[in-house]
């Protein structure tokens, strides 16, 4: 267990992760959870844990939408979303580079792509 | 030159583990006029109180300083040794070195410097003590209970059966509460009312119990043993004296889509109506927001039918006072309003319900006779959720902190009643943790499991969707097997947080009793002390104090009924001897002092004073009533000449222990 990893992705987060009562409603609402590995709630017990490798080696952190039902819906306030982005990041910033060029987008750019899309997608896909 | 004693308590290791005891002591010895300065393990067992009466005849003391826990845990213990040893209980002053030191430091050095210094101020302040006598004040043998619930019902049968009399007031038409609207109780499934209805008409004819219903406290004065309390009785537009409930009216009266708030809305009442069948007392109540004699004069419908002209359509609200020596909150709790919960479609879907509407409909005096259907098409539903926790264990900023207790169980009892009764439905419970502490509670809740086949499934249900076909759809985590679910319900039924009757602040107020951020009424200890409240004379009962089931509500009912006999078997209580009062000659007449006293103790009167030059003149000067003082000190502070002062904590007591401190 890495736990400067653990850390880091704490602080990223700004999640108190102890807040979590384990009742599985961001499971419960999540939709995306029948493409995810693991789920929210699994996120963000598996980071109490510590298990983060895991979870950045699975291809659940770009399952997520961000769509904040999670973070919205949760009792306990414990947003497990900015969970899953913090780990997402931590994959990211590990692998040490992004995913696209800039010289890559003026081919790419349409009037319906919305701009923040191709900023995340620096970080998020493999070409 | 006093001559004091002071003994260092190691209250076993509570204060000796971080505290030198020893140095202390002889630190303490050194003041000045201490001759004798001692530690012991337990000061305030049996041999350390004798350590102390010992020392008081021996070395002729007269003043003794504690240096223990605080004193709202054994002022008394030692004023009453000291009593006993001839010294008066009002020179003896404690050093609080626990609470305030040993468990709130680890550094030893640091906590022992700390407690010499509480210890040298207390030595400073005894030696300004003055003998003081309490003296009595009479008590009026006389209980108001605050709330008709079960909790209030039963603690003034108790206080009436040990022979006082009570008056409950009830804000409702009839008294029952909550408990007259629930089906089944858990754990053993009898029927709710044939319980507490027998227990209403035992309080309704019981001669020392006078019911105020439709009726709330307006204002309280006075102080323990002595209060004076003015009772709103609003006005129902009936002769209560008159009406025998016959129903008539509430048959003939063509108002007839008023939401009955007894069945929760689920059906209509008439604008003139009993609440339910067994109401006590059994007497009709115009509801003036839908009567159109009352709106708009025009019908009288049930003033012409009443045989016995009760109905009184000039009826006004009426205030009467009264005297008592005790007050029992039992103010009780509520449902939380769902409006927060979107993600439950409790107010898009009328197949979604709260559990406590779910008991209306399943009653057999519910707006379908029993006959459990679904509110909007009355159709019988086959597959039934159930949801936990809804907005109990919250984050403060989405509902309730707490555990409201009872939901557990009455799911449990809600569930195997279903099963029981149509076999042929189909139940979920959607849990976190399933608490079930309590008698018969864990075996109750496994009978649900495993003899009815209840379907619990560990996880929070995220979102409840109506369909357009009529079904319900419930998208949940199943925690355990680790897939998301779907449910195609036809009724969902959503256990919601219980919180205090929105009432209870505004009388907390009034009572100047203490409540916690929920608006639970705080009890004086929550340990030794359960049913009092912080304030003398003050008692809880049931769930106004935290959320309790019926079994619980009703033994914390009976305790608050013991506590308040106990008060009214005196004929006299004790006064705190620490009150203000005013030194005339330098008082001014400013009426500072008399703004501020939170109890009204203080008044002003004019008197004759013999000036320098043998002239008379008249002053008007404050008076303070010692009886009614509760020695908070507000006058003291906010008189600007100096003129009031408090006994046992006078001004120059207090700068005295600044000083010790500051040394």
């Amino acid at each position: 267990m890495d736990k400067n990893l653990k850390e880091q992705v704490l602080r990223s987060s700004g999640v108190n992760v102890l807040k979590c009562m384990r009742c599985g409603k961001c499971s419960g609402t999540c939709p995306s959870y029948d493409e995810m590995e693991y789920h929210p709630h699994q996120f963000v017990y598996m980071v109490e844990r510590g298990d983060i490798e895991t979870l950045m080696k699975s291809k659940s952190i770009y399952k997520c939408l961000t769509c904040f039902a999670c973070v919205d819906r949760c009792p306990r306030n414990v947003e497990p979303a900015k969970v899953v982005e913090a780990v997402r990041l931590a994959a990211v910033r590990q692998q040490g580079n992004n995913h696209m060029n800039p010289n890559q987008i003026p081919e790419m750019l349409d009037d319906d792509l919305p701009q923040q899309a191709i900023v995340t997608a620096f970080r998020k896909y493999i070409k | 030159m006093k001559r004091i004693g002071v003994f260092v308590c190691h209250c076993g290791t509570n204060i000796a583990a971080t505290v030198d005891v020893k140095a202390v002591a002889e630190a303490l010895g050194h003041e000045p006029g201490v001759v004798i300065s001692q530690d012991y393990q337990y000061m305030c067992s049996e041999s350390g109180q004798n350590l102390v009466k010992n020392a008081i005849k021996e070395h002729k003391l007269t003043g003794v300083v504690v240096c223990s826990c605080s004193p709202r845990m054994h002022e008394n213990t030692f004023r009453k040794a000291a009593a006993s040893a001839g010294l008066n209980p009002y020179l003896v002053e404690i050093a609080n070195i626990r609470e305030q030191c040993s468990w709130i430091h680890k550094d030893i050095a640091s906590a022992t410097e700390k407690a010499i210094i509480l210890g040298k101020a207390a030595v400073a302040k005894v030696h300004l003590n003055s003998p003081l006598t309490a003296g009595e004040s009479p008590v009026v043998k006389r209980a108001l209970v605050i709330g008709g619930g079960i909790a209030g019902i039963q603690t003034a049968l108790d206080i009436a059966e040990a022979g006082f009399d009570v008056d409950i007031v009830e804000k409702n038409p009839t008294i029952g509460g909550k408990m007259a609207q629930i089906d089944k109780t858990f754990p053993t499934l009898d029927c709710a009312a044939c319980i507490l209805t027998p227990k209403m008409v035992e309080a309704s004819q019981n001669e020392r119990i006078t019911i105020h219903s439709f009726s709330e406290v307006a204002d309280v004065k006075g102080f323990v043993g002595n209060f004076t309390v003015k009772i709103k009785k609003k006005a129902r537009f009936v002769d209560e004296t008159k009406c025998t409930g016959c129903g008539l009216c509430t048959e003939k009266c063509p108002m007839k889509k008023v939401p009955n708030e007894f069945n929760m809305g689920l059906d209509n009442r008439t604008a003139i109506y009993i609440p339910f069948a067994q109401a006590v007392p059994k007497v009709a109540t115009i509801d003036p927001n839908y009567c159109m004699m009352l709106q708009k004069g025009k019908c009288g419908i049930c003033s012409s039918v009443c045989s016995v002209g009760a109905i009184d359509y000039k009826q006004e609200d009426k205030i009467i006072e009264q005297q008592y020596g005790a007050i029992v909150v039992a103010t009780g709790f509520n449902p939380i309003n769902l409006d927060k919960y979107d993600e439950f479609a409790y107010n898009q879907c009328p197949d979604v319900v709260t559990s406590l509407e779910l008991e209306r409909l399943m009653n057999a005096a519910g707006p379908n006779g029993g006959t459990l259907l679904r509110p909007s098409d009355k159709t019988h539903p086959h597959k039934i959720v159930f949801v936990q926790c809804v907005g109990s264990r919250c984050d403060d900023s989405k509902g309730k902190p707490y555990c409201s207790k009872i939901c557990c169980m009455y799911t449990a009892k809600h569930a195997m009643l279903i099963r029981e009764k149509y076999p042929d439905t189909e139940v979920y419970v959607f849990y976190i943790d399933v608490r079930t502490p309590g008698k018969n509670f864990d075996e109750f809740y496994r009978r649900a499991v495993e003899q009815y086949n209840v379907h619990y499934i560990k996880g929070m249900v995220g979102k409840v969707t109506p369909r357009s076909d009529g079904k319900i759809d419930v998208q949940a985590s199943d925690l355990l097997a680790n897939e998301q679910l779907h449910i195609d319900a036809d009724m969902v039924v959503l256990a919601a947080a219980i919180e205090p009757d929105k009432t209870a602040r505004p009388l907390a107020t009034m009572l100047t009793t203490q409540m916690d951020t929920n608006d639970f009424f705080t009890e004086a200890h929550p340990k030794l002390r359960p049913v009092e409240s912080a304030t003398a004379g003050i008692f809880l009962s049931g769930a106004c104090q935290g959320p309790k089931d019926i079994p619980e509500t009703v033994a914390q009912a009976s305790a608050a009924a013991a506590k308040a006999i106990g008060l009214l078997v005196k004929n006299s209580i004790t006064c705190n001897p620490c009150v203000a009062h005013s030194d005339e000659l330098m008082c001014n007449g400013c009426s500072s002092c008399e703004k501020v006293c939170p109890y009204g103790a203080i008044t002003y009167v004019d008197k004759e004073f013999r000036m320098p030059d043998r002239t008379t003149a008249i002053r008007r000067v404050a008076s303070v009533n010692p009886a009614v003082c509760q020695g908070c000190g507000a006058c003291t502070v906010a008189c600007p000449s100096g003129a009031m002062d408090l006994n046992g904590f006078s001004n120059s007591q207090i700068m005295s222990e600044v000083d010790a401190i500051c040394k």
